[in-house]
């Protein structure tokens, strides 16, 4: 195939859509309507929104709370692969274990379990390491100073988290063809290793979408931590907002943060995709041909 | 006897619930053979030659590849199960081809053919590359290592499938149905690769419905119907003149 034009190529006119272009320009008027009333809005003070739009603490909270994510995510993650496996093991003890793990924790909301881990010191005030039932007590801690508010928001969103990302590798685990498995068998790989060189990374590909997704849930469920006084962005906001009474701005600062956010945090999704999707599209086996072809050789 | 047995099976029973698929199934192949296994689907060859490598696990009877038992350890009072570990250093060493092909689909045609060397035997990548252009070239395939299976024909995926099992360097291989998810003008290639491994010595047992490769390539023939050995002899006994009805009626179908 090539650019060059034979006699007999179709060069049609194409089908015009004129309802298209309507409905675009309807939309498009009415967006702009709105924004207009927004910015056109007495009650809202644009001063106030430029001045905390970059406002030092206010980015410092917008990285807080992309850490939180990112930190949550990644404990959240493991947790699910190790959970998935539990759940599709031969073991009825650990089938169950993790069938009972995920049932509370999708069972209870997220925000409660939130405000648990805050008041965790409610229930046990100090933490002790040593051998139940005795004197023996080799540390010794109060349970406000290791499980500071971070550490336990971190906690309540990455154990929340595993519970539905467990399901969603488990469903990525259960989409590769058996025959892989039987095939890794046949040339004498355990089962570990068949997961992780050959299962998983065909899994990935069905995971990555729905994993974005949980991805930029938890980001936005990072806000329920301001209710055990951690300062990421809703928190912060909210904070300057109760001071100087301009909660609308403040709410246009944060959610300005979190578009900002979410859409660059969707960029590495793409790429993941193209990664775990080679071998399977045509596209990006092209990519992957020509580079192997640059280098010679594998 | 002349030769060392490469597998003895004796009263093989496998039952999936309570459907009994092999009903004692007493087989011995030597060292060097290739043994085609006949029949019509549903007659057990296939789960037969899956428990030859233990993936399927036996109800009863012994089977041993190389003198070795399968899955399991005998002891004088019982057998046990065999740790997993163990059960894959048994598998590593039997080569297997399936019917759908199994290739990875991430892995390019050569990272297919070195994945279990490295990952298994621990062989180092420079030199399982070196051997596996080798196998890819012995196959016809020097110029699709770079290739994803995705883009070779059923006909090349089952030649690089063949090369992956070769590359583990097996003592006995088992192809099951090897051509039959193929388009007929590409059956020949795949055919023409398992000729020369039969000629190379490998031992093999081949469950296929191609009867001019049987008749040609195999010193032995089996012909199984209902989880049962119904006839076994050299391919002119048990092609040309079969003894049993039902083999007959099997043969007239197929040719």
């Amino acid at each position: 195939m090539s650019d060059k034009q034979n006699s007999d190529d179709v060069v049609a006119i194409p089908l015009r859509h004129p309802w298209r272009w309507v409905s675009a320009v309807v939309l498009v008027g009415l967006l702009g309507l709105f924004v207009y009333s927004l910015w056109a809005s007495p009650n809202i003070n644009h001063e106030i929104v430029t001045k905390f739009l970059f406002n030092g603490k206010v980015i410092a909270a917008a990285g807080l709370t992309v850490t939180l994510t990112v930190v949550s995510m990644l404990i959240g993650t493991i947790l699910a692969i190790i959970l998935a496996i539990m759940k599709l093991s031969t073991n009825p003890v650990l089938k169950l274990v993790a069938a009972g793990y995920i049932g509370f924790f999708r069972g209870t909301p997220l925000l409660l379990q939130v405000v648990f881990w805050g008041y965790l010191g409610i229930i046990y005030p100090t933490i002790d390491v040593g051998i139940p039932f005795t004197d023996m007590i080799w540390w010794s801690e109060k349970t406000s100073l290791v499980f500071t508010s971070l550490v336990a928001g971190i906690i309540a969103l990455s154990l929340n988290e595993a519970a539905y990302a467990a399901e969603i590798v488990r469903a990525g685990i259960l989409s590769v063809d058996s025959g892989q498995a039987e095939a890794a068998k046949s040339l004498g790989m355990g089962s570990g290793y068949t997961l992780r060189r050959i299962v998983l990374p065909q899994a990935m590909r069905v995971i990555i979408p729905p994993m974005g997704n949980e991805f930029i849930s938890m980001l936005k469920n990072t806000s329920l931590l301001q209710v055990v006084a951690v300062m990421e962005l809703y928190a912060r906001t909210s904070q300057i907002s109760s001071q100087n009474l301009a909660q609308v701005e403040l709410l246009v600062v944060a959610g300005f943060w979190y578009l900002i956010m979410t859409t660059v945090l969707s960029f590495p999704q793409s790429y993941l995709e193209k990664k775990y999707g080679r071998g399977f599209s045509v596209a990006t086996q092209k990519s992957r041909w020509l580079r192997v072809g640059m280098k010679g050789n594998v | 006897m002349s030769k060392p047995l490469m597998v003895d099976a004796r009263a093989i029973r496998k039952s999936f619930g309570s459907n009994e698929v092999l009903k004692g199934i007493t087989l011995q192949v030597e060292q060097g053979q290739v043994l085609c296994l006949l029949g019509p689907s549903g007659s057990g060859k296939s789960t037969f030659l899956r428990c030859i490598n233990h993936l399927e696990t036996i109800n009863g009877g012994r089977l041993y590849v190389d003198g070795e038992l399968m899955g399991f350890r005998e002891k004088t009072d019982a057998i046990y199960e065999m740790k997993p570990s163990a059960i894959a250093k048994q598998r590593s060493e039997i080569g297997m081809v399936f019917q759908r092909f199994n290739l990875f689909p991430h892995l390019t045609a050569i990272e297919n053919v070195i994945e279990a060397p490295i990952g298994v035997k621990g062989i180092s990548k420079s030199v399982a590359i070196e051997k596996a252009k080798d196998l890819l070239a012995s196959v016809g395939l020097s110029d699709k290592g770079d290739h994803y299976p995705a883009q070779l024909s059923g006909g090349q995926q089952q030649r690089v499938a063949i090369a992956r099992a070769l590359a583990m360097e097996p003592k006995l291989m088992l192809f099951d149905e090897p051509t039959s998810a193929l388009d007929p003008e590409l059956v020949g290639d795949v055919l023409d690769v398992m000729r020369k491994l039969a000629q190379s010595g490998m031992t093999m047992i081949v469950v296929t419905h191609e009867i001019g490769f049987a008749r040609e390539v195999a010193d032995r023939v089996v012909f199984m119907d209902g989880g049962v050995v119904v006839e076994d002899g050299t391919p002119s006994q048990v092609i040309d003149k079969p003894k049993n009805e039902r083999t007959k009626s099997f043969i007239n179908s197929v040719l």
